[in-house]
């Protein structure tokens, strides 16, 4: 296969404080190949989150740290670049979309002063030019009245244009990776679909990879060429889309599939997951689902699992799976 | 003993717009704008769609959060639309409510079974210790331990809070419960977890639910009948099994197709409504659906469609259909 497009390496990032370290991702390695949407999947507190903010050095400090690992983009460790660097980067070789456009946009910029800003920065291009650059792009991600939507405020405007505004000033540089994280979760279904679709578009056209953070497994049946399970600060399964959903083979994916209701067929009970997740300051010595997992022998409480390539390119963190 | 636990008929919430100095109204959101249902003992009515449609302004209407405009509300029987005082205690034992969030609905400062024993000691059902020996035993039933009755909601997780206010709602032996977005906040294995236990209680105390949520899945695991609102109005209505098999309703058929199933097997094309939900102020002449139906005809730019009964208790309100 190709030279992967981002490969993360043995990533750590721990939260540092006098009475706790609180192992936020630890030790995880995922590929991206170019142009691939990879969906990764998991609970609240899992990591998911914060291995997008590591990819973009965003991590909050000072109790944050990526303590270990390379993230070598397109060759380059990003862990190595200077801060300068780093935010030539942003915006344009990488950009990122958040759960909460509201939050992620300014309040007192317009919309067409936030686009076009970044061309300013990253592209050398002038007030007017850049303006104009930004309408094209608004009116390509399907925003009505782009020449008018440049002058608002964000504000003004429903979740669903927020989150195209997000994604047109994401993808207006063409950046070669996009983190969504959680892009969808904040809205209506019907909009949801809406967006989700200009998010696959603008992947054929410009052939940008897709890093898609999500919890819900209908956005990844959506989406996903390649899916990664997240667990306690690690990758429990990683393989491609239709054998995540056709067989997988981690107790704690089985399980989430089971959790889930269906549209389209009545299940009596649904299975349920018992417990909770174990907390990241203080993770068992062995398997970290083990206390969850309905198949659960003494040996794994013992000695944690390493991840393991069970068939080709299906990596699975259990010592039951064969 | 009516036959209906909970009757609505027409009911109508307008809030005034008001600007200018003296404050004076200049318009109405309509956010219910003549909702219709009923719910029979042990039946649980689902409720969906999307924001802004009006279904948590009509279960909070029910439980008299909010006053009606107009239409009326029997529980049990006795209308509820306009009591007040003691008549709106005697209601509020046969109607109880779950909330989404279960952080913001416990006391911080009360243990939790404080909290539980609150409305015993408040409607002198019990007296006080024997309200907190009830607590203990609606603890043990929503799956909690008695020991906890002397903690405080700081100290459990989401899932477990969720299980304190269910026990809450419990506490007087409602005959219906009304659940607004009950596991929209949590995990799907925590959900999966709250699903099973609503509907073991179900059966235990033969408990009717007004189910309220935006996940369509969620409701068809949980509901015996399912109404689909949409702009103040609800557009569809029926067994679960008729309406999830036959959706009659153009914007049921959009949403149904729009929700993403957790599988990778190709199904039904997908309908993807242009546009956003128009505003509440200032609704739409004519079906409230029209600006966005993939199907609408002239008629529906004018007339309002009647209800219009297609199966077995399964009706539609649409232009299409009649």
């Amino acid at each position: 296969m190709a030279e992967p497009l981002l490969a993360i390496r043995d990533l750590k990032t721990y939260f540092v404080s006098k009475h706790a370290e609180v192992r936020a991702v630890d030790g995880i390695d995922i590929d991206v190949q170019k142009g691939q949407i990879v969906c990764i999947v998991g609970e609240s507190g899992c990591g998911k989150s914060m291995t997008s903010l590591s990819i973009m050095r965003l991590v909050p400090k000072p109790r944050g740290k990526i303590v270990n690992g390379e993230i070598l983009f397109d060759g380059k460790d990003l862990l190595k670049l200077s801060d300068r660097e780093m935010a030539d980067m942003r915006g344009s070789e990488i950009s990122m979309i958040f759960q909460e456009p509201m939050t992620a946009l300014n309040p007192v910029l317009t919309i067409g002063t936030q686009i076009s800003e970044i061309l300013i920065r990253h592209r050398g291009m002038n007030k007017r030019q850049a303006l104009d650059k930004a309408v094209e792009m608004l009116k390509f991600v399907g925003v009505p009245r782009a020449n008018e939507i440049i002058h608002e405020f964000p504000h003004q405007l429903s979740g669903g244009l927020r989150q195209r505004v997000m994604i047109a000033m994401a993808m207006i540089c063409e950046p070669k990776l996009l983190i969504a994280d959680e892009p969808t979760t904040a809205l209506d279904v019907t909009i949801q679909a809406q967006v989700l679709e200009l998010m696959k578009k603008m992947r054929d056209e410009t052939g940008t990879a897709i890093i898609m953070i999500t919890h819900d497994l209908g956005v990844v049946a959506d989406m996903a060429d390649h899916v990664v399970v997240m667990y306690a600060g690690q990758v429990v399964e990683s393989v491609d889309a239709d054998t995540v959903f056709e067989q997988p083979k981690h107790p704690y994916t089985r399980a989430l599939m089971d959790s889930i209701p269906s549209l389209e067929e009545d299940k009596d009970v649904l299975y349920s997951i018992p417990g909770t997740v174990p907390s990241a300051a203080n993770f068992p010595k062995g398997c970290r689902f083990a206390e969850r997992c309905p198949l659960a022998q003494p040996s794994c409480f013992e000695k944690a699992p390493e991840l393991r390539e069970v068939a080709p390119g299906h990596l699975v963190r259990c010592d039951l799976v064969s | 003993m009516s036959q209906y636990v909970l009757e609505v008929k027409d009911l109508k919430k307008y809030f005034p717009i008001r600007s200018g100095v003296f404050k004076r109204t200049i318009g109405h959101v309509r956010a219910v704008d003549g909702v219709s249902f009923d719910v029979k003992p042990g039946e649980t009515l689902g409720i969906v769609g999307e924001s802004g449609c009006g279904k948590s302004t009509t279960g909070r209407m029910i439980m008299r959060l909010t006053t009606p405009t107009d239409g009326k509300i029997l529980i049990d029987g006795k209308d509820i639309t306009h009591a007040k005082g003691a008549a709106l205690r005697e209601s509020r034992r046969h109607a109880q409510m779950v909330f989404q969030d279960p952080y913001a609905s416990l006391n911080p400062k009360m243990s939790v079974g404080e909290s539980i024993a609150e409305p015993l000691v408040v409607n002198k059902v019990l007296s006080r210790d024997d309200a907190f020996e009830r607590a203990a035993q609606l603890l043990d039933t929503v799956g909690l331990r008695r020991t906890d009755i002397t903690r405080f909601p700081h100290e459990f997780s989401g899932g477990q809070r969720q299980r304190i206010g269910i026990a809450r709602a419990l506490a007087l032996n409602p005959k219906l419960i009304v659940a607004d977005e009950a596991v929209s906040a949590l995990d799907v294995s925590i959900q999966s977890q709250i699903l099973n236990l609503l509907m073991d209680l179900k059966h235990e105390f033969n408990l009717a639910y007004l189910f309220i949520s935006h996940n369509l899945a969620v409701v068809r695991h949980i509901s015996d009948r399912v109404g689909v609102m949409y702009l103040g109005h609800m557009v569809e209505n029926g067994p679960k099994s008729s309406l999830y098999a036959d959706p009659l309703h153009p914007y049921t058929q959009a949403l149904l197709s729009a929700a993403p199933e957790p599988r990778r097997v190709k199904r039904r094309e997908r309908i993807i409504l242009q546009g956003d939900v128009p505003s509440p102020a200032n609704p739409p002449t004519g079906c409230p659906f029209h600006t966005r139906c993939p199907r609408a005809m002239d008629v529906c730019r004018s007339q309002m469609p009647k209800p219009v009964m297609v199966h077995p208790e399964h009706w539609v309100a649409c232009h299409l259909h009649g």
